[in-house]
């Protein structure tokens, strides 16, 4: 009997990020989402007679950004192209692209995969073009509706090389690529609005053979979640395709989220012939080394070297690290937070904790967090220098949230400060153990071994008559020398 | 070289433009014709020349990332055969 | 007052010998009675004419005003004009009305100019007769059997007719400077990138160039004051400052040295047009210049190389022509393909979709390297070949054409040897160099241009050059005797 065949997967992926400019590419059209249709569609968008596109500068510096972040070539001179094809949310025929000359080319970017190994993924070139404009299928009897809004939107289309060998490492290439995009500030990467989405190219082969399979492009993915799972589908398909004496056709295939499906687009099948050549509207741009020092400059700490900043610096854990430094937004609330009382790890437990959990209650983006950072850091400072316990603290937290103010005027009106005044706090050490005489008989007949039970048994009734507002060291202290004394 | 039937009809297909059966011959002869002519930049030997997409040996000027545009939908549609609700009208497009 | 240039007109008004109104009433009425033999003109704008002259010479009576306030100008079709129809001579753009003006009609509508109508041309400026347009053919006005030349024969006939004393038109591979020479005015194409495409309906990008039409290079010059110059919304005009162009029209030309490329006047070129060009060039030795042969080997390739970009660029350019937002919509179209199909197969007439259809083929795989790039190649080639003359030379000159303006329907059904017709005129394109065509004297009363070639953004002593010329003859104010 033959052994099974062994099969590899090999996956190469297609970003189109949506560039965070005001304008369109090459026209002064608003790319603010959501517009009502055709009204940020301009002459230019359009395609009207006689119009013609100016290169947007931003676009030019945000795609150099990218490609320095990934340590890219960016060459001297960058050619615009024009594709060819018929679609209608394509208002000029042709799409302004790049394909001779991309303005970032050959970068590298390093993922973690199994077992907290490590590995280089190759990004082949990232180049800029317009976006398409969207078609309405459902609304209108018998026709589809176009609009153009979208028409003319600045992407940059990152092209990886088929380095990933299943789907975790395909949605680990993602996110890392959606967190850089982030934290260069060029792409906002919300994916419900298509401001960051994926094609992804999928083949299989048997894992001795050299040759690649023929692949198939997915697309219409995004969210993770989804591409991971028509990942998945999809070498599942190829492989039983194969298994069972079939071949995979080379084809572009959608992703049905409802049905977990792909499904083969017919209307993207016939062979296509873009016929690119450099559009003559446009003359190529240049990007001078004085240029790409300017950028350079703009480029903040990125993730990787904050995470390990965090660990080495900070003394947070590798767990504390990732997930702050997966987002900016998070990463930048941290260390906001952190300039106020300086305790990394106290202002890691509150945002990942507390924090964390409110705004995922309420779905709210950390950015427009009701507690800002300055106010968290505030009320970790009075929780260090002991004007409110940790757990008082949580009720400062709520007030917070709740937008009842800062924490010390939370505290001043709700009457939480801790009590630090030894008379205080043993007065009412005198009240607790003239309450419990059973109690603290028990206490001094007890072995050494169980007296700790005790122990906390007074401080909680302690608490409890305080507020929670005696200082539990000293209360502690104090309740010793009184039952011991 | 000589452009035959299938190729009129693929590069009309690729074009999206209809054309009357009687006229294939006629594109063929003609487009072979052009082509012949086009031939004769043969003569040259171009290798060592770079080719010239622009007469001017220039940059491109950037524009400064600006909302300048208004909605000029109405005015736009004017021109439109089909629309509705700001939509532009197609055949039902099947993906 | 209908001979006069638009320099006497401008004189005229300012000494209130004629008012705008009178004026514009005056060329309505020429254009309203030859409209019907010529045809000239897609559209007259009589009624927006006359409402801008009553303004300009209130203007004019109020003191502010410019040097060509309430003068009336021909616009060729091409130019988007809004409020007025933009056809571009096509079925495709019939009832098109543009949402906004061309850089060029806007600078022009600032200078106080009033558009007299649209002109006929070949349509989407394909063509070198005028004949393809969907309106008709134009009718040349010293011979209504011949063609004006295209593709700006509509704006050339105007003039040679004096239904406006000037015009624009566009030149892609010699559509201003064949129907100037093919109708005896004088048409200026500017350098590539000097005036803006924006608003230009687009043919073939990287050749087209709008310019004056006119009848002598000092009207020519007031026009570019107005036109020429950097444009913020077309990334390929340039950003180099302007000449006054008017300044140096009164130079000596003593000294000039002038280069007659061996190949502008070999086998190709009619004998008589030979002969009137070679006289031109004698008065032209007379006011002081020197001519030597020079070397333009490659001209025969232009051809071919021009016959690839410029399709290559227009079956691009012309995808948005699909029935969806504007321009025709075939009816009831059964799905998308024959939406797009069948609008673009009605829209469009022979001579556009025989280019297209090249222009699709060169750019497809397989044959994008034996013919786009081959074609880019010769395009340097061709462009290095004036670099080289223009070390030694200060302008070059020859015929514009290879002869007269051809009889009515003479080649439109052999297309090659229409494109070869352009012999002269479109390695200036493929180069981006500015020329004018100048009227040169008659073949049996058929005008003949004398082309002078310039080095880049040299067009200031074209027109000294022309001006020059134009003070010591007399064939740029001749006027076919059915429109005196």
């Amino acid at each position: 009997m033959n052994k099974p065949t062994e099969w590899e997967t090999v996956i190469g992926l297609e970003i189109h990020a949506q560039l965070a400019t005001k304008s369109k590419i090459f026209s002064g059209a608003s790319t603010i989402y959501g517009a009502k249709p055709n009204t940020q569609a301009c002459a230019v968008d359009l395609g009207l007679p006689g119009v013609l596109p100016v290169i947007n500068e931003q676009a030019i510096l945000m795609a150099i950004k990218f490609g320095l972040a990934i340590g890219a070539e960016i060459p001297e001179r960058s050619v615009f192209a024009r594709k060819n094809y018929f679609y209608p949310d394509l208002p000029k025929g042709y799409q302004i692209s790049q394909f001779e000359l991309p303005i970032v080319s050959n970068g590298l970017i390093e993922i973690v995969i199994e077992n907290k190994k490590k590995k280089i993924i190759k990004i082949t070139r990232a180049h800029l073009e317009e976006d398409a404009g969207k078609s309405n299928h459902d609304q209108f009897n018998g026709c589809t509706g176009i609009d153009l809004n979208r028409a003319g939107n600045p992407l940059l289309e990152i092209v990886s090389e088929p380095d990933m060998n299943n789907a975790k490492e395909a949605i680990s290439y993602l996110k890392k690529i959606h967190s850089l995009v982030r934290y260069l500030e060029i792409c906002d990467g919300n994916m419900q609005e298509g401001s960051f989405r994926c094609d992804a190219n999928v083949s299989v082969k048997p894992t001795q053979q050299k040759e690649l399979g023929t692949r198939t492009e997915i697309k219409n993915l995004n969210s993770f979640k989804f591409i991971e799972a028509a990942i998945n589908h999809e070498v599942e398909r190829q492989i039983n395709l194969i298994e069972s004496g079939k071949i995979v056709t080379q084809e572009t295939r959608l992703y049905d989220a409802n049905k977990n499906e792909t499904r083969s687009m017919r209307s993207k099948e016939e062979a296509n012939d873009y016929r690119y050549f450099p559009d003559p509207d446009l003359l190529p741009v240049l990007i001078t080394e004085e240029i790409k020092k300017i950028v350079r400059e703009l480029i903040p700490e990125l993730p990787d070297a904050k995470r390990m900043r965090y660990q080495n610096e900070l003394g947070l854990s590798e767990y504390d690290s990732d997930n702050l430094t997966a987002n900016p937004d998070i990463a930048n609330y941290f260390e906001t937070t952190m300039v106020a009382n300086g305790d990394a790890k106290m202002c890691a437990n509150w945002i990942m904790g507390d924090l964390s959990a409110s705004l995922n209650k309420e779905n709210i983006n950390i950015k427009n967090s009701p507690v800002t950072a300055k106010m968290l850091g505030d009320m970790i400072n009075l929780i260090k220098d002991k004007t409110i316990s940790g757990k008082i603290a949580k009720i400062v937290f709520e007030a917070m949230w709740n937008k009842e103010g800062e924490a010390i005027s939370i505290i001043e009106n709700k009457d939480l400060k801790q009590v630090t005044d030894l008379s205080e706090i043993e007065n009412l050490i005198d009240v607790i153990i003239a309450e419990n005489t059973i109690q603290v008989k028990q206490y001094k007949n007890c072995p050494a071994d169980k007296k700790q039970k005790f122990i906390s048994f007074f401080i909680g009734q302690i608490m409890k008559k305080s507020k929670g507002k005696a200082n539990p060291i000293q209360a502690n202290e104090l309740l010793k020398e009184k039952l011991n004394g | 070289m000589s452009i035959d039937k299938s190729e009129v009809e693929k590069i009309a297909w690729l074009t999206r433009l209809a054309i009357d059966k009687e006229d294939i011959a006629n594109y063929c002869n003609e487009l072979t014709d052009i082509v012949n002519l086009m031939e004769q930049m043969n003569s040259v030997d171009t290798t060592d020349i770079a080719p010239l997409a622009h007469p001017i040996n220039l940059f491109s000027r950037l524009r400064i990332d600006k909302v300048t545009e208004t909605d000029q939908r109405e005015n736009f549609q004017e021109n439109t055969v089909e629309t509705k609700d700001g939509y532009y009208l197609v055949p039902k497009v099947i993906d | 007052m209908y001979k006069s240039t638009l320099v006497q007109l401008s004189t005229a008004l300012e000494s209130k010998k004629i008012s705008s109104e009178e004026l514009i009433r005056l060329y309505i009425e020429r254009c309203n009675k030859h409209n019907n033999s010529l045809n000239c003109f897609i559209t007259i704008t009589e009624e927006e004419a006359l409402k801008k002259a009553r303004q300009a010479d209130k203007k004019r009576a109020s003191g502010d005003y410019n040097l060509l306030t309430g003068i009336p100008i021909a616009q060729k079709d091409i130019f988007c004009t809004s409020g007025t129809k933009t056809t571009c001579g096509s079925k495709m753009l019939d009832n098109f009305i543009a949402p906004y003006d061309a850089t060029l009609i806007k600078k022009m509508n600032n200078a106080g100019l009033i558009m007299l109508g649209k002109t006929n041309m070949d349509e989407f400026a394909m063509g070198s007769s005028n004949e393809t347009s969907f309106y008709g053919p134009v009718k040349n006005p010293w011979d209504e059997s011949r063609v004006p030349g295209g593709s700006s024969g509509g704006s050339a006939s105007a003039v040679a007719a004096r239904l406006s004393p000037a015009a624009t038109g566009t030149d892609t591979g010699g559509s201003i400077r064949q129907p100037s020479s093919f109708c005896g005015i004088t048409g200026l194409k500017p350098t590539y990138g000097r005036v803006s495409r924006y608003g230009m309906v687009a043919f073939a990008s990287s050749l087209d160039q709008g310019g004056p039409m006119t009848q002598t290079a000092e009207d020519a010059a007031l026009i570019m004051n107005i036109i020429a110059g950097f444009d913020e919304h077309d990334s390929t005009s340039t950003e180099k400052p302007t000449d006054n162009y008017t300044e140096k029209l009164n130079n000596s030309i003593k000294g000039l040295k002038i280069g007659l490329p061996k190949q502008y006047f070999d086998e190709n070129l009619d004998n008589n047009v030979a002969e009137v060009i070679e006289n031109g060039l004698k008065e032209l030795e007379k006011l002081g210049a020197k001519c030597v042969d020079v070397e333009l080997p490659h001209t025969e390739l232009s051809i071919p190389a021009y016959y690839v970009v410029a399709p290559a660029e227009c079956s691009s350019n012309l995808s948005r022509y699909d029935g969806v937002r504007f321009g025709h919509r075939c009816k009831e179209p059964k799905d998308l393909s024959d939406l797009y199909c069948r609008s673009r197969q009605e829209g469009f007439g022979k001579e556009v979709k025989r280019r297209i259809m090249t222009g699709t083929y060169v750019l497809s795989a397989g044959y994008y390297d034996a013919y786009y790039i081959k074609a880019q190649k010769i395009r340097q080639i061709i462009s290095n070949d004036f670099k080289n003359v223009f070390k030694n030379v200060d302008i070059i000159a020859g015929p514009t054409t290879t002869g007269v303006a051809f009889k009515l329907n003479e080649k439109l059904n052999d297309p090659i040897s229409m494109y070869l017709s352009d012999l002269y005129t479109v390695s200036v394109n493929l180069a981006g160099l500015p020329a004018i065509s100048v009227p040169s004297g008659f073949i049996n009363k058929l005008p003949v241009g004398m082309q002078l070639i310039g080095n880049y953004f040299q067009e200031s002593l074209l027109m000294n050059v022309a001006h020059q010329y134009q003070k010591v003859t007399d064939w740029h104010q001749k006027i076919p005797q059915a429109y005196e």
